[in-house]
Protein backbone atom coordinates (compact mmCIF):
# COMPACT_ATOMS: atom_id res chain seq x y z
CA UNK A 1 0.00 0.00 0.00
CA UNK A 2 2.70 2.84 0.99
CA UNK A 3 4.70 1.89 -2.04
CA UNK A 4 1.49 1.88 -4.11
CA UNK A 5 0.50 5.83 -2.60
CA UNK A 6 3.82 6.84 -3.24
CA UNK A 7 4.26 6.31 -6.71
CA UNK A 8 0.89 7.41 -7.22
CA UNK A 9 2.22 10.97 -5.48
CA UNK A 10 5.20 10.69 -7.90
CA UNK A 11 3.56 10.39 -11.20
CA UNK A 12 1.69 13.48 -10.56
CA UNK A 13 4.47 15.60 -9.24
CA UNK A 14 3.62 19.39 -9.71
CA UNK A 15 6.15 22.02 -9.57
CA UNK A 16 6.86 22.85 -6.02
CA UNK A 17 4.86 25.66 -5.25
CA UNK A 18 6.18 28.49 -2.72
CA UNK A 19 3.95 29.10 0.64
CA UNK A 20 2.86 33.10 0.29
CA UNK A 21 5.29 35.76 2.05
CA UNK A 22 6.28 35.27 5.67
CA UNK A 23 6.09 31.25 5.38
CA UNK A 24 8.03 28.91 7.39
CA UNK A 25 6.66 25.05 6.90
CA UNK A 26 5.13 24.23 3.59
CA UNK A 27 3.86 21.12 3.47
CA UNK A 28 2.91 19.90 -0.22
CA UNK A 29 0.65 16.96 -1.89
CA UNK A 30 1.23 15.33 1.80
CA UNK A 31 -0.46 12.16 1.91
CA UNK A 32 -0.67 9.68 4.32
CA UNK A 33 -2.73 6.34 4.96
CA UNK A 34 -4.01 4.40 7.57
CA UNK A 35 -5.33 0.83 7.58
CA UNK A 36 -6.57 1.09 3.69
CA UNK A 37 -8.21 4.58 3.82
CA UNK A 38 -6.50 8.11 3.31
CA UNK A 39 -6.03 10.33 6.49
CA UNK A 40 -4.38 13.04 4.40
CA UNK A 41 -4.64 13.06 0.78
CA UNK A 42 -2.47 15.69 -1.39
CA UNK A 43 -2.22 17.93 1.82
CA UNK A 44 -0.93 21.16 1.32
CA UNK A 45 -0.48 23.82 4.08
CA UNK A 46 1.55 26.81 5.03
CA UNK A 47 2.48 26.86 8.32
CA UNK A 48 3.76 31.22 8.58
CA UNK A 49 6.81 32.41 10.90
CA UNK A 50 7.57 34.09 13.92
CA UNK A 51 3.80 32.96 14.89
CA UNK A 52 2.08 30.80 17.25
CA UNK A 53 -0.21 27.99 14.82
CA UNK A 54 -2.82 26.02 16.86
CA UNK A 55 -3.63 23.18 15.23
CA UNK A 56 -8.06 22.21 16.06
CA UNK A 57 -10.11 19.53 14.71
CA UNK A 58 -12.49 17.08 15.15
CA UNK A 59 -11.18 13.68 16.88
CA UNK A 60 -9.49 11.43 14.77
CA UNK A 61 -8.59 13.57 11.86
CA UNK A 62 -4.70 13.36 12.84
CA UNK A 63 -3.91 16.77 14.49
CA UNK A 64 -1.35 14.81 16.26
CA UNK A 65 -0.53 13.10 13.12
CA UNK A 66 -0.03 15.82 11.03
CA UNK A 67 2.81 17.47 13.08
CA UNK A 68 4.51 14.51 14.10
CA UNK A 69 5.12 14.06 10.33
CA UNK A 70 6.33 17.66 10.27
CA UNK A 71 9.11 16.96 12.79
CA UNK A 72 9.66 13.57 11.60
CA UNK A 73 8.13 11.21 13.63
CA UNK A 74 5.76 9.55 11.64
CA UNK A 75 6.80 8.77 7.96
CA UNK A 76 4.22 10.28 5.16
CA UNK A 77 3.70 8.11 2.29
CA UNK A 78 4.12 10.95 0.06
CA UNK A 79 4.63 14.82 -0.34
CA UNK A 80 7.44 17.24 0.94
CA UNK A 81 7.71 19.26 4.03
CA UNK A 82 10.13 22.12 3.51
CA UNK A 83 11.26 24.82 6.67
CA UNK A 84 12.17 27.70 4.60
CA UNK A 85 12.95 25.92 1.89
CA UNK A 86 14.83 23.69 4.19
CA UNK A 87 14.27 19.92 4.54
CA UNK A 88 14.14 18.90 8.44
CA UNK A 89 17.39 17.24 8.24
CA UNK A 90 18.60 20.59 8.36
CA UNK A 91 16.86 22.33 10.80
CA UNK A 92 16.94 22.29 14.79
CA UNK A 93 13.65 21.45 15.74
CA UNK A 94 12.17 20.81 19.43
CA UNK A 95 9.19 19.12 20.33
CA UNK A 96 7.06 18.44 23.90
CA UNK A 97 5.15 15.35 23.97
CA UNK A 98 1.41 15.41 25.72
CA UNK A 99 2.96 12.93 28.28
CA UNK A 100 5.93 14.44 30.02
CA UNK A 101 6.70 11.15 32.13
CA UNK A 102 7.28 9.27 29.25
CA UNK A 103 9.22 11.78 27.45
CA UNK A 104 11.63 13.19 29.96
CA UNK A 105 14.76 10.51 30.67
CA UNK A 106 14.20 9.36 34.51
CA UNK A 107 18.18 8.19 34.67
CA UNK A 108 19.42 11.39 34.00
CA UNK A 109 18.78 14.29 36.36
CA UNK A 110 16.46 17.16 35.08
CA UNK A 111 19.03 19.96 34.22
CA UNK A 112 21.15 17.03 31.85
CA UNK A 113 17.72 16.22 30.88
CA UNK A 114 17.27 19.90 29.34
CA UNK A 115 20.95 19.47 28.04
CA UNK A 116 20.52 16.26 26.89
CA UNK A 117 20.44 17.18 23.03
CA UNK A 118 23.41 20.18 23.54
CA UNK A 119 25.32 17.31 24.22
CA UNK A 120 23.63 15.58 21.29
CA UNK A 121 24.99 18.00 18.81
CA UNK A 122 28.27 17.84 20.31
CA UNK A 123 28.68 20.76 22.17
CA UNK A 124 31.04 21.30 24.89
CA UNK A 125 30.43 21.10 28.60
CA UNK A 126 30.72 24.90 29.36
CA UNK A 127 28.52 25.64 25.86
CA UNK A 128 25.71 23.54 27.82
CA UNK A 129 26.11 24.82 31.24
CA UNK A 130 26.24 28.57 29.46
CA UNK A 131 22.56 27.34 27.65
CA UNK A 132 21.55 25.77 30.59
CA UNK A 133 22.13 28.85 32.93
CA UNK A 134 20.57 31.57 30.40
CA UNK A 135 17.69 29.28 30.17
CA UNK A 136 17.17 28.94 33.70
CA UNK A 137 17.08 32.69 33.87
CA UNK A 138 14.66 33.38 31.66
CA UNK A 139 12.45 30.66 33.11
CA UNK A 140 13.16 32.42 36.30
CA UNK A 141 13.27 28.82 37.82
CA UNK A 142 12.10 27.99 41.14
CA UNK A 143 12.51 24.52 42.11
CA UNK A 144 15.66 22.36 41.85
CA UNK A 145 17.18 21.43 38.53
CA UNK A 146 19.23 18.94 40.19
CA UNK A 147 16.68 16.67 41.09
CA UNK A 148 15.24 13.67 38.81
CA UNK A 149 11.68 13.89 36.97
CA UNK A 150 10.06 11.85 39.27
CA UNK A 151 10.86 13.53 41.65
CA UNK A 152 9.72 16.74 40.29
CA UNK A 153 5.44 17.77 40.15
CA UNK A 154 3.52 17.28 36.51
CA UNK A 155 3.98 20.99 35.75
CA UNK A 156 7.61 21.02 36.83
CA UNK A 157 8.64 18.21 34.69
CA UNK A 158 6.39 19.30 31.46
CA UNK A 159 8.34 22.83 32.01
CA UNK A 160 11.83 20.56 32.05
CA UNK A 161 10.46 18.90 28.58
CA UNK A 162 10.25 22.66 27.09
CA UNK A 163 13.13 23.92 28.36
CA UNK A 164 15.08 20.58 26.99
CA UNK A 165 12.75 21.42 23.68
CA UNK A 166 14.25 24.91 23.44
CA UNK A 167 17.87 23.98 24.69
CA UNK A 168 19.11 23.97 21.05
CA UNK A 169 17.56 27.06 19.98
CA UNK A 170 15.38 25.40 17.84
CA UNK A 171 14.11 27.21 14.39
CA UNK A 172 10.52 25.66 15.43
CA UNK A 173 8.82 24.56 18.48
CA UNK A 174 6.38 21.75 18.34
CA UNK A 175 3.77 21.39 21.39
CA UNK A 176 1.22 17.97 21.16
CA UNK A 177 -1.07 18.78 23.91
CA UNK A 178 1.03 19.95 26.06
CA UNK A 179 -1.39 20.45 29.02
CA UNK A 180 -3.43 17.37 29.25
CA UNK A 181 -1.69 15.56 31.54
CA UNK A 182 -1.57 18.87 33.28
CA UNK A 183 -4.26 19.91 36.35
CA UNK A 184 -5.63 23.39 35.67
CA UNK A 185 -3.26 25.51 37.91
CA UNK A 186 0.11 24.05 36.47
CA UNK A 187 -1.86 24.69 32.89
CA UNK A 188 -2.32 27.87 33.69
CA UNK A 189 1.16 28.22 34.75
CA UNK A 190 2.76 26.61 31.94
CA UNK A 191 0.29 28.57 29.45
CA UNK A 192 2.18 32.12 30.97
CA UNK A 193 5.58 30.57 30.99
CA UNK A 194 4.56 29.94 26.83
CA UNK A 195 3.25 33.06 26.35
CA UNK A 196 6.84 34.66 28.02
CA UNK A 197 8.60 32.64 25.05
CA UNK A 198 6.49 33.86 22.32
CA UNK A 199 6.56 37.25 23.23
CA UNK A 200 10.49 36.92 23.85
CA UNK A 201 11.92 34.81 20.54
CA UNK A 202 9.26 34.98 18.47
CA UNK A 203 9.17 31.55 17.62
CA UNK A 204 7.82 29.77 14.89
CA UNK A 205 5.42 27.54 17.21
CA UNK A 206 3.00 24.45 16.18
CA UNK A 207 0.40 23.65 18.88
CA UNK A 208 -1.82 20.46 19.02
CA UNK A 209 -4.79 21.55 21.11
CA UNK A 210 -7.60 19.63 22.03
CA UNK A 211 -9.31 22.96 24.25
CA UNK A 212 -10.77 25.36 21.98
CA UNK A 213 -10.66 27.96 24.32
CA UNK A 214 -6.59 27.25 24.87
CA UNK A 215 -6.11 27.09 21.32
CA UNK A 216 -7.36 30.32 20.46
CA UNK A 217 -5.85 32.18 23.46
CA UNK A 218 -2.40 30.88 22.44
CA UNK A 219 -2.96 31.09 18.62
CA UNK A 220 -1.94 34.01 15.94
CA UNK A 221 -3.77 31.65 13.50
CA UNK A 222 -6.20 28.67 14.66
CA UNK A 223 -5.69 26.11 12.14
CA UNK A 224 -9.05 24.26 11.94
CA UNK A 225 -9.44 20.63 10.46
CA UNK A 226 -12.20 18.65 8.96
CA UNK A 227 -13.03 14.86 9.32
CA UNK A 228 -10.86 12.48 7.60
CA UNK A 229 -9.47 12.16 4.55
CA UNK A 230 -8.49 15.44 6.55
CA UNK A 231 -8.18 19.15 4.32
CA UNK A 232 -7.98 22.57 5.80
CA UNK A 233 -11.41 23.82 6.68
CA UNK A 234 -10.32 27.53 7.73
CA UNK A 235 -7.42 29.12 9.39
CA UNK A 236 -8.77 32.07 11.57
CA UNK A 237 -6.19 34.65 13.32
CA UNK A 238 -6.40 35.68 15.97
CA UNK A 239 -4.35 39.22 17.04
CA UNK A 240 -5.00 40.33 19.78
CA UNK A 241 -1.72 41.70 21.30
CA UNK A 242 0.41 39.50 24.47
CA UNK A 243 0.66 39.22 27.09
CA UNK A 244 -2.82 38.09 27.14
CA UNK A 245 -4.86 37.59 30.34
CA UNK A 246 -8.08 37.49 32.25
CA UNK A 247 -9.16 40.43 30.04
CA UNK A 248 -8.34 38.56 27.12
CA UNK A 249 -10.24 35.69 27.44
CA UNK A 250 -13.31 38.68 28.46
CA UNK A 251 -12.67 40.69 25.21
CA UNK A 252 -15.34 41.12 22.68
CA UNK A 253 -12.92 39.58 19.97
CA UNK A 254 -11.45 36.85 21.88
CA UNK A 255 -15.19 35.71 21.94
CA UNK A 256 -15.83 36.43 18.44
CA UNK A 257 -13.23 34.62 17.10
CA UNK A 258 -13.79 31.89 19.52
CA UNK A 259 -17.54 31.76 18.27
CA UNK A 260 -16.25 32.10 14.72
CA UNK A 261 -14.09 28.71 15.20
CA UNK A 262 -16.53 26.74 17.07
CA UNK A 263 -18.82 27.20 14.13
CA UNK A 264 -16.51 25.64 11.30
CA UNK A 265 -16.08 23.25 13.71
CA UNK A 266 -19.63 22.31 14.42
CA UNK A 267 -20.31 22.36 10.53
CA UNK A 268 -17.13 20.05 9.86
CA UNK A 269 -17.90 17.81 12.76
CA UNK A 270 -21.83 17.47 11.59
CA UNK A 271 -21.19 17.26 7.93
CA UNK B 1 27.15 9.51 45.87
CA UNK B 2 26.05 10.38 49.23
CA UNK B 3 22.54 10.75 48.37
CA UNK B 4 22.31 8.13 46.19
CA UNK B 5 23.57 5.83 48.81
CA UNK B 6 20.73 7.30 51.42
CA UNK B 7 18.06 7.40 49.00
CA UNK B 8 18.76 3.33 47.78
CA UNK B 9 19.41 2.28 51.17
CA UNK B 10 15.82 4.39 52.44
CA UNK B 11 14.27 2.84 49.94
CA UNK B 12 15.48 -1.16 50.83
CA UNK B 13 14.93 0.24 54.33
CA UNK B 14 10.94 1.60 54.20
CA UNK B 15 8.62 2.33 51.37
CA UNK B 16 7.16 4.99 53.49
CA UNK B 17 8.56 8.32 52.83
CA UNK B 18 8.42 11.22 55.59
CA UNK B 19 5.63 13.45 54.97
CA UNK B 20 6.72 16.61 54.09
CA UNK B 21 4.74 18.84 56.80
CA UNK B 22 3.47 17.10 59.79
CA UNK B 23 1.48 19.52 61.60
CA UNK B 24 0.82 17.64 64.26
CA UNK B 25 3.24 15.19 65.63
CA UNK B 26 6.51 16.78 66.77
CA UNK B 27 9.71 15.06 65.24
CA UNK B 28 10.70 12.81 67.80
CA UNK B 29 7.58 11.62 68.00
CA UNK B 30 7.34 10.85 64.38
CA UNK B 31 10.21 9.11 64.39
CA UNK B 32 9.39 6.96 67.27
CA UNK B 33 5.79 6.07 65.41
CA UNK B 34 8.54 4.95 62.61
CA UNK B 35 10.50 3.03 64.44
CA UNK B 36 7.22 1.26 65.87
CA UNK B 37 6.13 0.75 62.39
CA UNK B 38 9.73 -0.75 61.50
CA UNK B 39 9.50 -3.20 64.34
CA UNK B 40 6.05 -4.35 63.64
CA UNK B 41 7.30 -4.96 60.49
CA UNK B 42 10.22 -7.11 61.06
CA UNK B 43 8.44 -8.63 63.46
CA UNK B 44 5.38 -9.85 60.85
CA UNK B 45 8.60 -10.49 58.42
CA UNK B 46 10.06 -13.56 61.15
CA UNK B 47 6.44 -15.32 61.50
CA UNK B 48 7.05 -17.59 58.63
CA UNK B 49 10.58 -18.47 59.70
CA UNK B 50 10.19 -18.79 63.41
CA UNK B 51 6.68 -20.62 62.93
CA UNK B 52 8.74 -23.05 60.46
CA UNK B 53 10.87 -23.80 62.82
CA UNK B 54 8.88 -24.12 65.62
CA UNK B 55 7.35 -26.69 63.11
CA UNK B 56 10.61 -28.52 62.59
CA UNK B 57 11.48 -28.89 65.85
CA UNK B 58 7.86 -29.86 67.41
CA UNK B 59 8.13 -32.83 64.30
CA UNK B 60 11.83 -34.03 65.36
CA UNK B 61 10.80 -34.03 69.52
CA UNK B 62 7.57 -35.42 69.19
CA UNK B 63 9.02 -37.75 66.50
CA UNK B 64 6.23 -37.22 63.79
CA UNK B 65 8.70 -38.11 61.76
CA UNK B 66 11.43 -40.60 62.19
CA UNK B 67 14.86 -39.16 63.49
CA UNK B 68 16.72 -41.32 60.94
CA UNK B 69 15.30 -38.60 58.36
CA UNK B 70 15.10 -35.49 60.50
CA UNK B 71 17.33 -34.09 62.96
CA UNK B 72 16.19 -31.55 64.80
CA UNK B 73 16.85 -28.01 64.47
CA UNK B 74 18.93 -26.96 67.11
CA UNK B 75 21.30 -30.18 66.51
CA UNK B 76 21.51 -28.84 62.80
CA UNK B 77 22.60 -25.15 63.75
CA UNK B 78 24.75 -26.38 66.01
CA UNK B 79 26.44 -28.91 63.13
CA UNK B 80 26.11 -25.48 61.14
CA UNK B 81 28.11 -23.30 63.20
CA UNK B 82 30.81 -26.38 63.71
CA UNK B 83 30.80 -26.83 60.31
CA UNK B 84 31.36 -22.95 59.18
CA UNK B 85 33.82 -22.46 61.49
CA UNK B 86 36.00 -25.52 62.49
CA UNK B 87 34.99 -27.76 59.50
CA UNK B 88 35.53 -27.34 55.39
CA UNK B 89 31.52 -25.75 54.94
CA UNK B 90 33.09 -22.40 53.56
CA UNK B 91 35.21 -23.45 51.38
CA UNK B 92 32.51 -25.74 50.00
CA UNK B 93 30.25 -22.58 49.80
CA UNK B 94 33.31 -20.45 48.69
CA UNK B 95 33.78 -23.26 45.88
CA UNK B 96 30.14 -22.95 44.62
CA UNK B 97 29.54 -19.44 44.72
CA UNK B 98 32.85 -19.15 42.37
CA UNK B 99 31.76 -21.40 39.72
CA UNK B 100 28.04 -19.64 40.26
CA UNK B 101 29.46 -16.35 39.68
CA UNK B 102 31.60 -17.48 37.05
CA UNK B 103 29.28 -18.74 35.32
CA UNK B 104 27.53 -15.53 35.88
CA UNK B 105 29.42 -13.19 34.60
CA UNK B 106 30.44 -15.12 31.41
CA UNK B 107 26.68 -15.39 30.85
CA UNK B 108 26.65 -11.56 31.56
CA UNK B 109 29.23 -10.28 29.02
CA UNK B 110 28.27 -12.76 26.50
CA UNK B 111 24.30 -12.41 27.11
CA UNK B 112 23.71 -8.80 27.31
CA UNK B 113 25.15 -7.39 24.00
CA UNK B 114 23.52 -10.07 22.33
CA UNK B 115 20.39 -9.21 24.28
CA UNK B 116 20.36 -5.57 23.45
CA UNK B 117 21.16 -6.66 19.90
CA UNK B 118 18.45 -8.84 19.22
CA UNK B 119 16.13 -6.67 21.11
CA UNK B 120 16.94 -3.63 19.14
CA UNK B 121 16.36 -5.80 15.74
CA UNK B 122 12.99 -6.59 15.42
CA UNK B 123 13.92 -9.31 12.80
CA UNK B 124 16.61 -10.75 13.76
CA UNK B 125 15.20 -11.32 17.09
CA UNK B 126 11.97 -12.91 14.93
CA UNK B 127 14.96 -15.01 13.15
CA UNK B 128 16.29 -16.49 16.48
CA UNK B 129 13.26 -16.81 18.54
CA UNK B 130 12.41 -20.41 17.92
CA UNK B 131 15.53 -21.06 18.02
CA UNK B 132 16.09 -19.39 22.04
CA UNK B 133 12.38 -20.28 23.00
CA UNK B 134 13.56 -23.87 22.14
CA UNK B 135 16.57 -24.33 24.21
CA UNK B 136 15.21 -22.31 27.05
CA UNK B 137 12.46 -24.95 26.90
CA UNK B 138 14.96 -27.55 26.75
CA UNK B 139 15.98 -29.08 30.17
CA UNK B 140 19.28 -27.76 30.85
CA UNK B 141 20.72 -30.47 32.40
CA UNK B 142 19.68 -32.42 29.66
CA UNK B 143 22.76 -31.49 27.77
CA UNK B 144 25.27 -32.33 30.65
CA UNK B 145 26.78 -35.43 28.84
CA UNK B 146 27.24 -32.64 25.79
CA UNK B 147 28.87 -30.32 27.51
CA UNK B 148 30.85 -33.41 29.16
CA UNK B 149 32.33 -34.95 26.04
CA UNK B 150 33.35 -31.04 24.69
CA UNK B 151 34.64 -30.00 27.96
CA UNK B 152 35.94 -32.04 29.55
CA UNK B 153 34.99 -34.01 33.24
CA UNK B 154 36.29 -30.51 35.28
CA UNK B 155 34.78 -26.95 36.50
CA UNK B 156 35.07 -25.90 32.61
CA UNK B 157 31.95 -28.16 31.99
CA UNK B 158 30.35 -27.31 34.99
CA UNK B 159 30.43 -23.11 34.19
CA UNK B 160 29.62 -23.59 30.79
CA UNK B 161 26.53 -25.43 31.10
CA UNK B 162 25.68 -22.75 34.05
CA UNK B 163 26.55 -20.13 31.60
CA UNK B 164 24.88 -21.41 29.05
CA UNK B 165 21.55 -21.62 30.73
CA UNK B 166 21.86 -17.93 32.69
CA UNK B 167 23.06 -17.14 29.09
CA UNK B 168 19.54 -18.09 27.65
CA UNK B 169 18.09 -16.25 30.07
CA UNK B 170 19.87 -13.28 30.16
CA UNK B 171 19.25 -13.17 26.43
CA UNK B 172 15.73 -13.33 26.51
CA UNK B 173 15.23 -10.92 29.06
CA UNK B 174 17.88 -8.24 28.11
CA UNK B 175 15.61 -8.41 24.40
CA UNK B 176 13.23 -7.99 25.64
CA UNK B 177 13.57 -5.20 28.24
CA UNK B 178 14.90 -3.20 24.67
CA UNK B 179 11.96 -4.26 22.67
CA UNK B 180 9.62 -3.00 25.03
CA UNK B 181 11.73 0.59 25.95
CA UNK B 182 9.17 3.44 26.18
CA UNK B 183 8.28 4.31 22.68
CA UNK B 184 7.64 8.42 23.49
CA UNK B 185 11.84 8.02 25.28
CA UNK B 186 12.77 6.49 21.66
CA UNK B 187 10.99 8.95 19.76
CA UNK B 188 11.78 12.27 22.21
CA UNK B 189 15.72 11.22 21.49
CA UNK B 190 15.09 10.68 17.90
CA UNK B 191 13.34 14.26 17.65
CA UNK B 192 16.15 15.86 19.00
CA UNK B 193 18.61 14.04 16.68
CA UNK B 194 19.53 11.21 18.03
CA UNK B 195 21.26 8.49 15.88
CA UNK B 196 19.95 5.07 16.03
CA UNK B 197 23.52 3.78 17.96
CA UNK B 198 22.72 7.08 20.41
CA UNK B 199 19.06 5.89 20.94
CA UNK B 200 20.64 2.11 21.83
CA UNK B 201 23.23 3.59 24.62
CA UNK B 202 21.34 6.69 25.83
CA UNK B 203 17.73 5.52 25.36
CA UNK B 204 17.24 1.98 24.98
CA UNK B 205 19.73 1.01 27.13
CA UNK B 206 18.81 2.24 30.31
CA UNK B 207 14.90 1.44 29.55
CA UNK B 208 16.23 -2.35 29.31
CA UNK B 209 17.81 -2.47 32.65
CA UNK B 210 14.63 -3.05 34.84
CA UNK B 211 13.81 -6.40 32.58
CA UNK B 212 17.92 -6.85 32.32
CA UNK B 213 17.93 -7.14 36.56
CA UNK B 214 14.87 -9.18 36.26
CA UNK B 215 17.12 -11.73 34.07
CA UNK B 216 20.30 -11.59 35.65
CA UNK B 217 18.32 -12.77 38.99
CA UNK B 218 16.86 -15.50 37.07
CA UNK B 219 20.38 -16.48 35.61
CA UNK B 220 21.52 -16.50 39.34
CA UNK B 221 18.93 -18.98 39.77
CA UNK B 222 19.37 -21.13 37.71
CA UNK B 223 23.54 -20.89 37.34
CA UNK B 224 22.71 -22.07 41.00
CA UNK B 225 20.76 -24.87 40.04
CA UNK B 226 22.97 -25.95 37.71
CA UNK B 227 25.68 -25.73 39.78
CA UNK B 228 24.70 -27.79 42.67
CA UNK B 229 23.68 -30.65 40.60
CA UNK B 230 26.82 -30.66 38.37
CA UNK B 231 28.58 -30.31 41.22
CA UNK B 232 26.65 -33.61 42.59
CA UNK B 233 26.76 -35.87 39.56
CA UNK B 234 30.20 -34.31 37.59
CA UNK B 235 33.48 -35.51 39.68
CA UNK B 236 33.42 -32.74 42.29
CA UNK B 237 35.68 -32.91 45.20
CA UNK B 238 34.47 -29.88 46.91
CA UNK B 239 31.19 -27.30 46.43
CA UNK B 240 28.04 -27.62 48.35
CA UNK B 241 26.68 -30.13 46.15
CA UNK B 242 29.16 -32.49 45.77
CA UNK B 243 28.59 -32.30 50.24
CA UNK B 244 25.63 -32.26 50.23
CA UNK B 245 25.48 -35.85 48.48
CA UNK B 246 28.41 -37.28 50.35
CA UNK B 247 26.75 -35.87 53.57
CA UNK B 248 23.71 -37.94 52.30
CA UNK B 249 26.03 -41.33 51.12
CA UNK B 250 27.99 -41.14 54.38
CA UNK B 251 24.27 -40.18 56.43
CA UNK B 252 25.17 -37.42 57.79
CA UNK B 253 21.82 -36.03 58.37
CA UNK B 254 22.89 -32.80 60.28
CA UNK B 255 25.72 -31.71 57.58
CA UNK B 256 23.14 -32.84 54.95
CA UNK B 257 20.37 -30.63 56.66
CA UNK B 258 22.70 -27.51 57.29
CA UNK B 259 24.10 -27.93 53.73
CA UNK B 260 21.15 -26.94 52.37
CA UNK B 261 20.17 -24.34 54.46
CA UNK B 262 23.32 -22.64 53.71
CA UNK B 263 23.05 -23.13 49.47
CA UNK B 264 19.73 -21.98 50.23
CA UNK B 265 21.13 -18.62 52.39
CA UNK B 266 23.85 -18.54 49.15
CA UNK B 267 21.25 -18.14 46.35
CA UNK B 268 18.80 -16.34 48.77
CA UNK B 269 22.07 -13.65 49.62
CA UNK B 270 22.79 -13.16 45.82
CA UNK B 271 19.22 -12.26 44.94
CA UNK B 272 19.35 -10.07 47.38
CA UNK B 273 22.13 -8.47 46.53
CA UNK B 274 21.06 -7.86 42.97
CA UNK B 275 17.82 -6.38 43.59
CA UNK B 276 19.76 -3.83 46.03
CA UNK B 277 21.67 -2.98 43.12
CA UNK B 278 18.93 -2.82 40.92
CA UNK B 279 17.59 -0.45 43.48
CA UNK B 280 20.32 1.47 43.53
CA UNK B 281 20.92 1.46 39.43
CA UNK B 282 17.34 1.57 38.48
CA UNK B 283 16.15 4.13 41.05
CA UNK B 284 13.58 5.26 38.64
CA UNK B 285 11.72 2.33 38.40
CA UNK B 286 7.74 2.66 39.03
CA UNK B 287 8.59 5.90 39.95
Amino acid sequence: MTTHTRSIAGLKKKPFRPGKIGTHITIRELTKWYSGKPLYEDFELDIPKNKVTCIFGPNGCGKSTIINMIAGLIEPDGGNILFDGKSLKDTVIGYVFQNYRDALFPWLRAIDNIKYPLKLMGKSQVECDLRADSLIESFDVRFDLNRFPYELSGGQQQLVSIMRALAPEPEVLFLDEPFSALDYEMTLFIRDKLQEIFQNTKLTTVIVSHDLEEAVFLADEILLLTRRPTKVADVITFDAPRPRDINTLASETFIQTKLKCLEIFQREVRR
Amino acid sequence: MKELLQRSFGLLASNDVPAQGSYMKTQSSYMKTQIVERLRSIGQAMIGPISLILLWWLAAEADWVSENLLPGPWETFGTMFSNLVHGDMLKDAGATLKLTISALCIAGVLGIPVGILLGSNVSLYRSFEFVIDFFRSTPVTAMFPLFLLIFGIDDTSKISVAAFAAWLVLVFNVAYGVMNARKTRILAAKVMGASRGRVLRDVMLYESLTQTFVGIRMAISIGLVVIIVAEMFIGSVDGMGHRIIDSQQVYDLEDMYSSIIITGVLGYGLNLIFLALERWIVHWAGR
